[in-house]
């Protein structure tokens, strides 16, 4: 028999998603506080640039300037390559568990939220990599140039684009559905669901699905629209 | 079969000379079974791992004592023509298991429950095997509870229990409406545990076809893979049958549609006796077939009687619906004929009284086949929501199947062939006339006489099983000096070449009749002359038109396919030719048999009311039909029944 | 009633399959969807075409037997119901109706409509039952066991392991099931001794046997003839989890 140990969860499917779990609470929390954080745009250019710097001195005086922030990334970084691998080899094992598929399938029961979720989440993800290299690394050209001491201009900059828009809202959109299975999904995963709670649970993932996607994309409408 | 002299020998009963030991322990009943316990050889602990025991079929009996044997430390091995042990057809049982606990404290016991067992079998039992099963009932549950069984339990969380089938005591065990499912899935895992702790091998989707006898002791099957269509020989040190009733000759019953009589019916073709063929019992509330298209019938759980009241309109023919019926012109006939029992008659009475009023023409529903059970009195009583409580599984799942609301027209029902108390003969120890060839569970026909009660068949499948087979296979093994044989042993070889012959024979003829319409018609037969109510002549008429229905099945069915692969049509036509040959043997133990007893009932033999008759003076014997070859009469050996601690009493229901 | 068929046809599991199409008349709407298969097969035998093979037994919804896709629905269009439980009166007139088999590498093609499921089976044997041999057992009433508990365990032991919930499942993940077994034993003081070792090791069989992981999509649930709750499953989960950091299953 194979010998198991809490470091040997992610052998099993089980495991996998249970590190999907905790990878994706961890990126649920990092999402909220983001989309918090860049609601501060509409307090203007200074206050938006100072929250910005603010980020590296997380943690003084225990830390220095910008470690803490390192750190985080970090975990964010390790969360979302387990999270991918995870399902990645789920999707493998599914793969290989039909290898003849239906002639025929329907859905009985299933919402379009859980069946969506690998999709979207592969959407979120190269999201979340023209998004990076749009606004932290600035490898994009954005008009007027990338200025890392101005996040501020940098986002105005970006969103001038309705193509860049239409795509932050796609993927906000997709974002939303992959919160809204994840978040009920998590909390089913690591067995903290019962059947009461049920609809108080689906309640909580909605809110998450609406308040999250939909505060981010406060942001680039309100500058396509003009507001900033 | 054509001429008069040739119809009249099969109707002809020649004794046979065997004079059979039923081996039960002197002393007082209650101490026999300790006796033979002790009087039983034992096998050392180390050298049980040398023996191999082959167990069919994987039910209640078949699981359990797998499982027991194996935790022994033979080495067993099971077979079974389901794809999985967990599917066998105890799984259909729905209403209990008794037991002697007596926690309810109401005057229940262990003799209690043995006379119950022995007087609802009508005095056609032996005494001593139903004392044990009573005796080890007890074991049963406790075994069961320990295996992680979820009984029904009371808010103090002991064990709750209900009264059943017409007993005056509670001590029914059960699990909602799927006890035999829950029972057979405790013995399913303990199987499960010995096939990880590699004691036990399974063998699924496979048929034993024949029984192998090397120096006149059962040595090993021959079994059809019904997957790759291979004939293959297992040989083992002793063979267990647990395979079950032959309730599926009536084609239509309550049994799963794979049931058969093979295994039994070739171990009997090889000399182990075929014992009262003739006590099968119909079950009273049942769904009534809906047309030809039938494939088999859904049982209601008895339960329903409790509330439901049982009518057909007075006037034979009688059309109109069930609401346009007025009160006056219903009959409620089980209520005027035994005003004290009223609806809740025994089994056998209730399927005979539903069976006479439908032949009479007063039969309910499209095709006149059955009777009302009506719950409006109930309803309005108790209101809807103590019904729906009470019935509301039962009311969806009639729904169901008939597509009517059981709550705005009465239920129809009628009886249908449920279980058969009637197998292969064996002793105390649960040994066939073969020696090393046993027989548990239904298979056998050892502990309900001519009647089973409710709730009995559960724990005499477990009985065996869990308590019985382990000691005789022991005594068996340890007293018998073994030669080690091989399948490549000759007999194997031979039995395989018979084996074979008999399929390439079913797949040549290619006539024009399916094995399914051969089945239907035997059925007919059956169920017109053989079922709730026989007489001589409607016997007769059944052993002359069974015989030409055999020999036009060996003429003129039409077996697609080949033999080398999965043939559901071949498995089929193997097990129709064998209830071929059983149905006519049926027909010749009811006819040989001229009382009424349990649930066989000679109309020839009933008192002024019209109540099964014994005969105890010359009919208290158990009836061991010994093959005698396919063109000869079968031997009947008789087993007298000797009472030393009951009174033969008239079982009365007025 | 009259009805077009297309039934998934493969003479066996070395060669491929096909959906074939029957035309079936004078099908009774009292008939379950079994009696019309005996029907449809009937006529091919009597046509000198070789019947479908389908697995079936009990008919009454009990024994796990029959295992049918219709019309893309694990077990047809009515819910909570086996196929032998589903009657033709569900369908109407001329409908077309698209038989398959249950679909998923753990469940290897046997013929037609039949799989080979003891990986189901193999799950139950890696830990799926109560360590007690038969005769050491204490008296059934030492153990009190609360009412509500044993009716949670019922819930859960209802499961007739036919395997629709893989059938259902686009990952073809058997949760379900092994979820309804760890649960039903978990839930009663007899079960509680083994619960860890049991969870990890028919976890670890159920990877093993080629079953896809769980990702809470809810149709296990849905086609379930017995109603089998996703409830379990969080139980499971919890179950693992717990034995894993307890290091169970090394036996």
């Amino acid at each position: 028999m194979q010998a198991t140990s809490a470091l040997t969860l992610y052998r099993s499917t089980i495991g996998k998603k249970v590190i999907m779990a905790v990878t994706g609470l961890i990126g649920i929390g990092f999402l909220f506080f983001h989309m918090y954080g860049n609601l501060k745009i509409f307090l203007g250019q200074e206050y938006f640039n100072a929250y910005a710097e603010g980020l590296r001195e997380l943690g003084a005086p225990i830390f220095i300037h910008g470690h803490l922030l390192f750190l985080m990334r970090v975990v964010l970084l390790a969360a979302v390559i387990l999270h991918v691998w995870a399902a990645w080899s789920l999707w493998l094992k599914a793969h290989r568990a039909r290898p003849q598929s239906y002639e025929m399938k329907r859905v009985v029961q299933a919402n379009y939220a859980s069946r969506t979720i690998r999709w979207g989440g592969l959407v979120v993800f190269f999201f979340i990599l023209f998004h990076l290299a749009q606004l932290t690394w600035g490898v994009t050209n954005l008009p007027g140039g990338f200025d890392r001491t101005d996040p501020y201009s940098n986002v105005v900059a970006a969103f001038q684009s309705p193509l860049v828009v239409a795509f932050y809202l796609i993927a906000l959109f997709a974002l939303a559905f992959h919160l809204y299975h994840g978040t009920w999904s998590f909390i089913q995963t690591l067995g903290l669901l019962h059947k009461r709670w049920d609809r108080l649970v689906r309640l909580f993932a909605l809110l998450m699905a609406i308040v999250i996607p939909g505060g981010l994309a406060l942001v680039p409408i309100s500058i396509i629209a003009g507001f900033i | 079969m054509t001429t008069q002299e040739s119809s009249d020998s099969k109707f002809e009963v020649k004794l046979g000379s065997t004079k059979l030991d039923s081996r039960v322990p002197d002393g007082p009943l209650a101490e026999k079974w300790d006796k033979a316990r002790f009087a039983n050889k034992l096998v050392n602990p180390a050298n049980k791992r040398k023996f191999d025991v082959i167990v069919v079929g994987s039910g209640l009996a078949g699981a359990s004592a797998a499982a027991t044997m194996a935790e022994l430390g033979y080495n067993v091995h099971c077979f079974f023509y389901q794809d999985s042990p967990r599917r066998a057809h105890s799984v259909a049982a729905q209403g209990g298991i008794n037991a002697a606990k007596d926690y309810q404290n109401d005057g229940d016991s262990i003799f209690r429950l043995f006379y119950d067992t022995i007087k609802g079998g009508d005095y056609r039992s032996r005494e001593a095997n139903t004392y044990r099963l009573a005796q080890v009932s007890n074991n049963i549950i406790d075994q069961c509870v320990a295996q992680g069984v979820p009984f029904a339990r009371e808010y103090g969380g002991t064990l709750a229990n209900r009264s059943f089938g017409g007993a005056q005591v509670s001590r029914t065990f059960y699990a909602r409406g799927q006890t035999g499912q829950q029972l057979l899935l405790g013995a399913y895992q303990a199987l499960s545990r010995q096939v990880q702790a590699g004691k036990v091998k399974l063998y699924p989707r496979s048929e034993m076809l024949d029984l192998v006898l090397i120096d006149g002791r059962a040595r090993g099957i021959v079994v059809r893979n019904m997957i790759s269509g291979q004939l293959q020989g297992y040989a083992a040190d002793a063979v267990v049958l647990a395979t079950g009733g032959y309730g599926n000759v009536f084609y239509l019953s309550t049994n799963a549609k794979g049931c058969n009589v093979t295994a039994s019916w070739r171990a009997y073709k090889r000399g182990a006796f075929f014992a009262n063929p003739c006590y099968t019992q119909i079950h009273p509330t049942c769904i009534p077939p809906a047309g030809e298209h039938q494939s088999k019938l859904t049982l209601m759980s008895e339960s329903l009687r409790n509330d439901g009241r049982i009518w057909v309109p007075r006037k034979p023919g009688d059309d109109r619906p069930a609401k346009d019926i007025p009160e006056s012109e219903r009959w409620y006939y089980l209520e005027e004929k035994y005003p004290a029992f009223g609806n809740l008659v025994p089994r056998d009475i209730a399927s005979r009284a539903a069976k006479n009023v439908v032949d009479a023409g007063h039969g309910i529903g499209p095709l006149h086949n059955g009777v009302y059970l009506d719950f409006e009195e109930a309803i309005g009583r108790l209101g809807k929501k103590v019904i729906t409580e009470r019935y509301g599984n039962l009311f969806e799942m009639y729904k169901n199947i008939t597509g009517e609301n059981p709550y705005e027209v009465p239920m129809r029902i009628y009886p249908a062939s449920h279980y058969t108390m009637g197998g292969l003969w064996v002793d105390y120890n649960l040994m066939s006339t073969i020696p090393g060839l046993f027989v548990i569970g239904e298979a056998n026909f050892s502990d309900h006489g001519a009647n089973r009660l409710g709730a009995s068949a559960l724990m005499q499948g477990l009985a065996d099983g869990y308590f019985v087979i382990s000691y005789s296979m022991g005594n068996y093994l340890g007293g018998t000096k073994l030669e080690k044989v091989t399948p490549t042993d000759p007999a194997f070889t031979e039995v395989k070449r018979e084996v074979q012959a008999r399929v390439d024979k079913l797949l040549s003829i290619q006539g024009d009749r399916t094995p399914t319409e051969f089945h239907r018609e035997l059925g007919k037969i059956m169920w017109d002359y053989v079922s709730m109510a026989r007489n001589e002549a409607g016997l007769k008429k059944a052993i002359t038109k069974i015989a030409a229905l055999r020999e036009e099945f060996w003429e003129d069915v039409k077996v697609p396919g080949s033999g080398d692969d999965f043939n559901q049509s071949l498995e089929l036509a193997g097990r129709v030719a064998d209830f071929l040959e059983l149905g006519q043997l049926m027909a010749l133990d009811a006819l040989d048999r001229n009382e009424s007893c349990g649930a066989h009932y000679r109309e020839e033999y009933q008192t002024e009311d019209g109540e099964a008759k014994r005969d105890d003076e010359h009919y208290a014997y158990v009836a061991a039909w010994e093959y005698a070859g396919d063109d000869s009469q079968p031997l009947l050996n008789k087993e007298p029944l000797v009472f030393e601690n009951v009174k033969l009493t008239q079982r009365s229901y007025k | 009633m009259k009805l077009k068929l297309r039934v998934w046809r493969q003479p066996s599991a070395a060669t491929e399959g096909k959906l074939v199409d029957y035309e079936i008349e004078g099908v009774s709407q009292d008939s379950s969807f079994l009696e019309m298969m005996d029907v449809l097969n009937e006529k091919l035998i009597h046509e000198g075409e070789d019947p479908v093979a389908f697995d079936h037994d009990c008919r009454e919804g009990i024994c796990g037997m029959c295992s049918m896709v219709i019309n893309g629905i694990a077990h047809g269009p009515k819910a909570a119901v086996t196929t032998c439980e589903l009657y033709m009166r569900e369908f109407n007139d001329g409908d077309t109706i698209v038989v398959e088999p249950w679909r998923a590498a753990a469940f290897p093609p046997i013929k037609d409509l039949v799989v080979n499921r003891t990986a189901l089976d193999h799950i139950i044997q890696a830990g799926g039952y109560v360590s007690v041999r038969t005769g050491s057992a204490p008296d059934a009433n030492n153990i009190p066991i609360p009412k509500d508990d044993a009716e949670i365990s019922m819930d859960a032991a209802a499961c007739i392991g036919c395997g629709a919930c893989v059938a259902a499942c686009p990952n073809s993940s058997a949760m379900l099931f092994t979820a309804a077994k760890v649960s039903h034993l978990a839930m009663l003081p007899q079960g509680k001794v083994e619960r860890y070792d049991r969870a990890v090791l028919m976890v670890n069989q159920m990877d093993a046997e080629g079953f896809g992981g769980c990702t809470n999509i809810g149709e296990c649930e849905a086609v379930c003839p017995k109603e089998i709750s996703l409830d379990f499953i969080g139980r499971l989960n919890r179950e693992l989890i717990a034995g894993t950091f307890k290091a169970a299953g090394n036996r």
